[in-house]
């Protein structure tokens, strides 16, 4: 069977090699996404209240999105406020409950439903299924719709009897949700125990023998033991390492980017260059904020580019070398003005504009090359407890984005300005961010996307929104 | 005045461009100063005891040598330590399963000697060679092993990370002998049906002393537990980055049988002009080759073939002529050569003799100014090799230095002899895992090609003619 040679021609967004068609409706043969899986899956919590499931339910999605797998939770208590306006106590959770049982039932019901249409009409890849799902009837239920739509299931069940680490969940997160409005705190620790207990007598956990044909993970006191059984695919794979990397340990990650360089005083990008003389002061101010925080047991990265380095040395502290942390590659572009851009590859410069994720120089990177080159340096991040990454504009967008739950078209506009620290610390379910000017000038770097993006524009409107540089 | 903690208002060190590897480093009166790490990663800050548990035929050679391979692979000094290897050499001859009786007074003598020779070989290993990571591969079913074990690694200041492996299934523990234990030295001058039986009552001999590793009395221990081969795992107390890889990759791999298929794309334009890199199409014998490499696939009659291919030009081409679907790889990508791509060997001597002359030196570490090394190759071709080991049949379409970083790993290729390695245009070869190793069957689609590997030059100073440097550059138009 001979398949005749079509010509190939290569996308100019995303410079990829693909057969030329004079159908652009056809399917292409091959695809340039990784295939994470090939079917829709629907991750389903189990545990008991105050678990962690929430708290594991948004960090997975934030991850999974952030990688380019599209992924949404879906939290059952969500429902259950819409539908009784007004918490009063823990009565309604009471296993006698039959009103309380049938609503209940009716948001799970509601719930799925729209998973299957999140997977349906809006082409998403992953659900999170947030629950208690402490039955075997109920997750029976979870398995026969999701077996009659062809989708996988994988169970995360979270498994805690340390008090300790309970009640700090519940003073976290639980006080301050929307039940306990007008609760004061001892009461609501209360009646959230009594919460508790009203699940406890019909908790049946995953059991590795009944279970044994399902695809699940357990996780024990916050990841001191994991008990994982049959992984069927490359996105739960990839599921149960992020999970088993994870830590709740309270650290602080400080992002920030070298100091001011050479080439950035002349409006250039990318290039070696080293630090112009404010870019050293910075070095010397960064090292003096360091210092002022008492960091315990700071690693600090870097990238392999000078100015990094440069910048790092000035800390007087070992630090890593990541390759993985170089600068976004501008491919022909590299140490161009934005102004010589729009002169000698114009089409390029709006097309960068329309679609700056996934624009990809030639010969060089997208944002969306970038973030998966990042992903090593996100899983050792979570591994790690207190570290300072001192990186490069489009790197620290791309952080930022995973620790902010930014999306793509937010992603490559995010603000980060020279001689500017950003302290990540996890709190509740997100990140608390402060931001640090280190009061040493440096020239602006950040170009806002114009008003005309399209191909036809005129050079002055393409370079209205160019930074001052020399 | 400020204390002496205070006094360090660093003055910057002075930076160096490595001029092999081009990375930047500290340096005084322009000689580059001792850092403290370079790597692109600290994967541990003590050497890793790895001690594998289970009954014999559970597959724990296997994994030892597969964990062994893959670290080495990513740049992690690793060795096996198969006590097994230390009793054939202390005792010979092997008679019977006699030797292997808890009752055996003198076998247990000998067998704990041997385990100990090991583990002062692993302090050899670890402590004065440098390595990072060894695998102590034996049974080690007894608390007591065990503790004379954690033991030393405390002594020596190693950590410590048990891999058990349990399996009941006879199907599987009958498959392992029959492809690891009939093979064995143990069992030369045996027929089949004695060396199973044989080694069916050793298996028994370890039965009754067996303590699994225990959820309860052994919470503190850092594990994984591998059971049925793969299909559960429990993992207790990952205590760093290595560690998490490690769980990472035993889980990912499996033993059902498959094939993985190398092959490099088609003959290209720039092949043809012996330039280097590009994103060039394929020539018309290139062409040939793809259609071949169709008709070649179809008769192999594979069941389930993936198609990866990078996302260049001429092995995207090569692709679209088997007619079935394929996925592009961004990291499957060719090396890139930086400021020397498209250039002919001819003219990097000419523009750039030094650089020319430190990669004939140290061709896995050098990296091209503005490109990459081998060794950045590796690194970007990791998440292939975990997926590859998840998949089953699979087709990689790809490049030279692709290739043979690829091949090094299913081989155990070491990184001298990773950019050597032999991968011509129009040949695919196809990697069957067998045993502990792989069985590589070598397939030439009989359609003429360029010859585009270049041997290490006699002469690889700085100082050298031109002639020299060019004398192992193949031929091209």
């Amino acid at each position: 069977m001979s398949s005749e040679q079509k010509e190939l021609t290569q996308t100019p967004l995303l410079k990829i090699w693909v057969p030329w068609m004079s159908n652009s409706l056809s399917q292409r043969r091959g695809s340039s996404r990784p295939q994470f899986t090939n079917c829709p899956t629907m991750i389903v919590m189990v545990g008991l209240p105050a678990r962690g499931k929430t708290y594991i339910s948004k960090k997975l999605t934030r991850y999974l999105n952030w990688i380019g797998v599209t992924t949404q939770v879906f939290n059952l208590g969500q429902y259950r406020r819409e539908v009784v306006q007004t918490y009063k106590n823990y009565e309604f959770f009471r296993p006698d409950n039959e009103e309380a049982m049938k609503i209940r039932r009716a948001c799970a019901s509601s719930a799925l439903k729209d998973i299957a249409n999140y997977f349906d009409k809006e082409q998403g890849q992953v659900a999170v299924f947030d629950a208690t799902n402490t039955t075997r009837d109920r997750r029976g239920v979870i398995i026969s719709f999701a077996k009659e739509k062809g989708y996988k299931v994988f169970f995360i069940e979270s498994i805690c009897d340390d008090p300790e680490i309970i009640e700090a969940n519940i003073m976290q997160v639980k006080l301050s949700s929307p039940d306990y409005e007008n609760y004061d705190k001892e009461e609501a620790l209360v009646d959230f125990l009594n919460r508790i207990d009203c699940y406890k007598m019909s908790y049946v956990s995953l059991d590795e023998e009944k279970d044994r044909h399902l695809s699940f993970i357990k996780i024990f006191n916050v990841g001191s033991r994991y008990l994982v059984n049959r992984v069927q695919d490359h996105i739960q794979s990839r599921i149960v390492y992020y999970l088993m990397n994870i830590h709740v340990t309270p650290r602080s990650i400080y992002l920030s980017r070298h100091g001011e360089s050479e080439l950035n005083l002349l409006g250039r990008i990318g290039g070696d260059s080293g630090l112009s003389s404010q870019g050293q002061k910075y070095a010397r101010a960064l090292s003096e904020f360091i210092r002022g925080q008492s960091i315990k047991d700071l690693k600090v990265w870097t990238s392999h580019m000078r100015r990094t380095i440069q910048t790092a040395e000035a800390l007087g502290v070992p630090y890593e070398q990541w390759k993985a942390l170089n600068e976004i590659d501008a491919g022909v572009c590299e140490e161009m003005t934005y102004e010589e851009i729009q002169a000698t590859h114009p089409e390029e410069f709006a097309l960068r504009d329309q679609d700056k994720y996934r624009y990809r120089y030639p010969k060089g990177e997208s944002y969306e090359d970038l973030v998966h080159r990042l992903e090593p340096v996100i899983m050792e991040l979570e591994r790690q407890e207190n570290v300072l990454v001192i990186c490069h504009q489009a790197v620290m967008r791309c952080l930022l984005a995973y620790f902010l739950d930014k999306s793509a078209d937010d992603l490559p506009y995010l603000k980060c300005p020279l001689h500017t620290v950003l302290k990540l610390t996890p709190l509740a379910y997100g990140c608390k961010v402060e931001s640090f000017y280190l009061n040493v000038q440096a020239v602006n770097t950040h170009r806002d996307k114009p008003n005309n993006v399209n191909i036809a524009r005129k050079p002055e409107e393409a370079l209205r929104t160019v930074p001052e540089h020399l | 005045m400020s204390s002496t903690e205070d006094i360090i208002m660093a003055i910057p060190r002075e930076l160096t461009q490595n001029p092999l590897r081009k990375i930047w480093m500290p340096c005084k009166n322009g000689l580059p100063e001792k850092h403290i790490s370079q790597k692109r990663v600290c994967m541990t800050n003590c050497p890793t005891l790895i001690v594998t548990v289970g009954l014999p035929a559970r597959g724990k050679t296997y994994i030892s040598k597969k964990l062994t391979r893959y670290l080495n692979w990513i740049g992690v000094p690793t060795k096996e330590f198969n006590v097994g290897q230390y009793r054939r050499e202390c005792v010979k001859i092997y008679k019977s399963f006699e030797f292997f009786r808890p009752d055996n007074e003198e076998g247990l003598k000998i067998r704990k000697h041997c385990a100990l020779a090991a583990l002062n070989d692993v302090r050899q290993y670890l402590s004065v060679e440098g390595g990072q990571v060894a695998v102590f591969d034996a049974t080690n079913t007894t608390r007591e092993r065990r503790a004379t074990i954690m033991r030393f690694a405390e002594q020596n200041g190693y950590k410590v990370f048990f891999v058990e492996s349990l399996c009941e299934d006879p199907k599987v523990i009958a498959e392992n002998i029959v492809q690891v234990k009939l093979g064995s030295p143990d069992y030369t001058d045996c027929n089949t049906e004695e060396a199973i039986q044989d080694f069916m009552k050793r298996i028994k001999c370890y039965e009754n002393s067996y303590q699994p590793l225990d959820e309860n009395l052994d919470r503190e221990l850092s594990y994984i537990k591998i059971m049925d081969v793969g299909q559960r795992y429990l993992v207790n107390r990952v205590l760093d980055h290595i560690q998490s890889r490690i769980v990472y990759y035993l889980m990912n791999i499996h033993i059902t049988p498959r094939s993985i298929y190398l092959c490099r794309h088609g003959e290209s334009d720039l092949n043809v002009r012996g330039r280097i890199g590009g994103d060039s199409g394929l020539s018309p014998r290139g062409k040939e080759f793809a259609q071949g490499l169709g008709r070649f696939i179809q008769d192999q009659n594979i069941k389930d073939l993936k198609v990866w291919t990078s996302q260049m030009k001429r092995t995207i081409q090569t692709a679209e002529a088997l007619g079935v679907p394929y996925e592009q790889w961004k990291a499957l990508n060719e090396i890139d050569a930086g400021v020397c791509e498209e250039m002919m060997y001819e003219e990097i001597q000419e523009h750039f003799p030094l650089e020319f002359a430190l990669r004939d030196q140290d061709k896995y570490r050098y990296r091209y100014p503005k490109g990459e090394s081998y060794e950045d190759l590796v690194q970007r071709l990791e998440p292939v090799i975990m997926e590859l080991e998840r998949q089953e049949n699979v087709l990689v379409i790809c490049h030279q230095a692709v290739m043979r970083c690829l091949l090094a790993y299913f081989l155990d290729k070491s990184a001298e002899e990773l950019p050597y390695l032999k991968c011509p245009l129009h040949t695919v070869l196809k990697l069957t895992p067998v045993a502990y190793g792989c069985k590589v069957e070598s397939i030439y689609l009989n359609v003429e090609a360029v010859n585009t590997h270049r041997d290490k030059p006699e002469n690889v100073d700085i100082s050298r003619l031109a002639e020299e440097a060019l004398l192992t550059v193949p031929a091209h138009y």
